[in-house]
């Protein structure tokens, strides 16, 4: 577990790139323990890249990432332990109810009896405010139910950092408030460290401590910092473009 | 991590459950039942003293909150932190009338027979209706498809195919050697196991095959379309998926079906021919025994089966895949569907080919 103070993620000089293909590089930024740190950018600016490094399912071709403390290269099962994903999908398993995949962690991880586990996996459920639809399966909820449902899975062994893949994409502005507002409360009562990718402005001025920028065309980050400030000083003018709406 | 730690003990006539360490998801198994089953006993007065608790997440909450519950009188806690307060007001919050680890009944709504039956029957009525509407909605085939899935469907099954007839017929002859050559009749085993192959075992071991592997990729294919909202999308394009997607399949099950089931004959026949010479019997013996046991019209009435197969199994795997629930375990059952329905369906279709002919004295 990541000690107090001592930065969450740290992201040194990270690059990615595909045979010849540079999806970015030079990428450097940290997470503070207890932030929710935003991860923004244009569509195919490599944010989901950038996330599948920081969760271990990418290693980056150049520079180093550490979570928790653990270099994900290195100590990735290490690393595994400090984190919680949510996909932009939810990716609850079809065949399980929602009560069963908040469960799966618990029994793949931990020795609970089997009514521990289902009584902290209603808690879990009904923390995201899924509390009457433990019994349903994830063909039978909307968008925005899976998504909570999705948070809840990822919450089941209380890790100490969050990563959201596009918590709000495809909602209505209305559900997507709520995931905001849950993400803001879940920070609150848990002490976790966020990190959310997301392109919804509207989630970025709720959320955001701060964030950093990734552009496309640059092949890198153009902006790191509170989302107010880039909005107002920012100079350059892709991130005035994304946060006063201009189209380019 | 040290382990967490659970002392219960009396003072003043009440009882102390003391909760030492992490109360974590991981760290709690060993205490969490007996945590529980000494709160339930304790009398009126308990007091549970998480004063020497290093953590508490929201599974130690969860415990904590279990105690609260199971508990019958009033509890006064000692040492519980701030966040800890804090934590357990939010969950409480969050289940007002408490969380048990009971789960209410599932209710699953099943499919009736009848409803099953009327599944099916609608969907080989609209199938029937999209291909005698095919004339105006040629523009919804596409050539290039239609050769894929046979290639897929028939030239990648021919090894198996081969494979399978030749140890059949192997097998067969070998079985049929022993008994008959105690009547001196062994030189017969080329004209029962030909004529079995041919009107018999080659349709049906190729049917078999093509349930497996095609009834079963089209149903899984489909119903992945079917969640993934692709059909939808055609409907709502004005595209009848039936037109689209089972007619091309169908016709590919039914052009691949006789040359699988021929496939099989001439496999089987070699398989035969080897056992038979290895027996001793010159291949000119074997062929002359074949010709005189055997017809054209054996193998067509096989061959005609066969089409009449292909369009069955073709048909059932579509059926099972564009009648896929959610999910992928719906993808799964389609799939099994697919196999299972077009093994029975064309086992019963052979007994009822099986008593036309007979009845026409085929």
């Amino acid at each position: 577990m990541s000690g107090a103070g001592a930065p969450a993620i740290v992201v040194d000089h990270a690059g990615q790139s595909f045979g010849g293909r540079v999806i970015f590089e030079d990428v450097s930024f940290t997470v503070a323990t207890g932030e929710v740190f935003v991860v923004l950018g244009g569509s195919g600016c490599g944010k989901s890249t950038l996330l599948n490094q920081m969760i271990g399912l990418l290693t980056p071709t150049k520079g180093r990432i550490t979570v928790g403390g653990h270099d994900v290269v290195a100590r990735v099962a290490a690393v595994r332990r400090e984190i919680g994903v949510m996909f932009q999908s939810g990716a609850l398993f079809g065949s399980m109810t929602l009560l069963e995949n908040v469960m799966l962690p618990l029994v793949m991880f931990t020795d609970l009896p089997a009514r521990a586990r289902a009584e902290i996996a209603r808690i879990k459920l009904a923390m995201v405010g899924l509390a009457e639809a433990v019994n349903l399966l994830p063909s039978e909820i909307s968008g925005g139910m899976a998504k909570r449902a999705a948070i809840a899975r990822a919450l089941a062994l209380d890790p100490p950092i969050l990563f959201l893949d596009e918590p709000s994409a495809g909602l209505d502005p209305i559900t997507g408030a709520g995931l905001d507002r849950l993400i803001l409360d879940l920070r609150a009562t848990l002490d976790c460290t966020f990190v959310v990718v997301t392109h919804e402005l509207q989630s970025i001025f709720a959320i955001a401590d701060r964030c950093v920028m990734l552009d496309r065309a640059a092949r890198g980050m153009i902006a790191l910092g509170e989302p107010r400030d880039l909005q107002q000083s920012s100079t350059h003018p892709t991130v005035r473009a994304f946060f006063n709406r201009d189209a380019q | 991590m040290t382990a967490v730690r659970l002392e219960v003990s009396n003072e003043g006539g009440g009882t102390v459950i003391s909760l030492a360490g992490p109360l974590t998801a991981t760290a709690l198994a060993p205490v969490w039942t007996r945590a529980v089953d000494a709160a339930r006993r304790a009398g009126d007065g308990l007091a549970i003293d998480v004063a020497g608790a290093e953590l508490v997440d929201t599974s130690g909450a969860a415990l904590l909150l279990a105690l609260e519950r199971d508990h019958p009188g009033r509890i006064e806690w000692r040492g519980l932190g701030e966040k800890p307060t804090q934590l357990m007001a939010r969950l409480r919050a969050a289940v007002p009338n408490g969380v048990t680890a009971k789960v209410p009944a599932r209710t699953v709504t099943r499919t009736s027979v009848w409803q099953t039956f009327l599944i099916r029957v609608t969907f080989f009525g609209e199938t029937i209706l999209a291909t005698l509407s095919l004339p105006g909605k040629l523009r919804f085939l596409r050539g290039g498809n239609f050769f894929r899935l046979v290639e897929r469907a028939g030239t990648q099954a021919m090894p198996l195919v081969g494979m399978m007839g030749f140890l059949i017929g192997m097998i067969l002859a070998f079985q049929s050697a022993i008994p008959m050559r105690q009547f001196g009749a062994d030189i017969y085993v080329a004209a029962l196991v030909s004529l079995s192959l041919f009107r018999e075992l080659g349709p049906l071991l190729g049917a078999v095959i093509l349930a497996g592997r095609t009834g079963s990729a089209f149903a899984a294919e489909l119903g992945t379309m079917v969640v993934n909202e692709e059909v939808a999308a055609l409907t709502t394009m004005g595209i009848d998926a039936e037109t689209m997607l089972v007619i091309p399949r169908m016709a590919a099950a039914m052009v691949v079906m006789p040359a699988l089931a021929l496939g099989v004959d001439i496999a089987g026949v070699l398989g035969m021919g080897l056992v038979m010479m290895i027996l001793g019997f010159p291949p000119s013996a074997i062929l002359n025994q074949i010709q005189m046991a055997t017809g054209p019209y054996d193998l067509l009435l096989g061959l005609f089966k066969a089409v009449v197969f292909g369009a069955a199994i073709g048909l059932i795997g579509c059926r099972a895949g564009l009648t896929a629930g959610g999910g992928p375990r719906a993808v799964g059952e389609a799939a099994t569907s697919a196999v299972v329905g077009g093994i029975v369906v064309t086992i019963l279709l052979d007994g009822l080919f099986a008593v036309i002919f007979y009845r026409l004295g085929l």
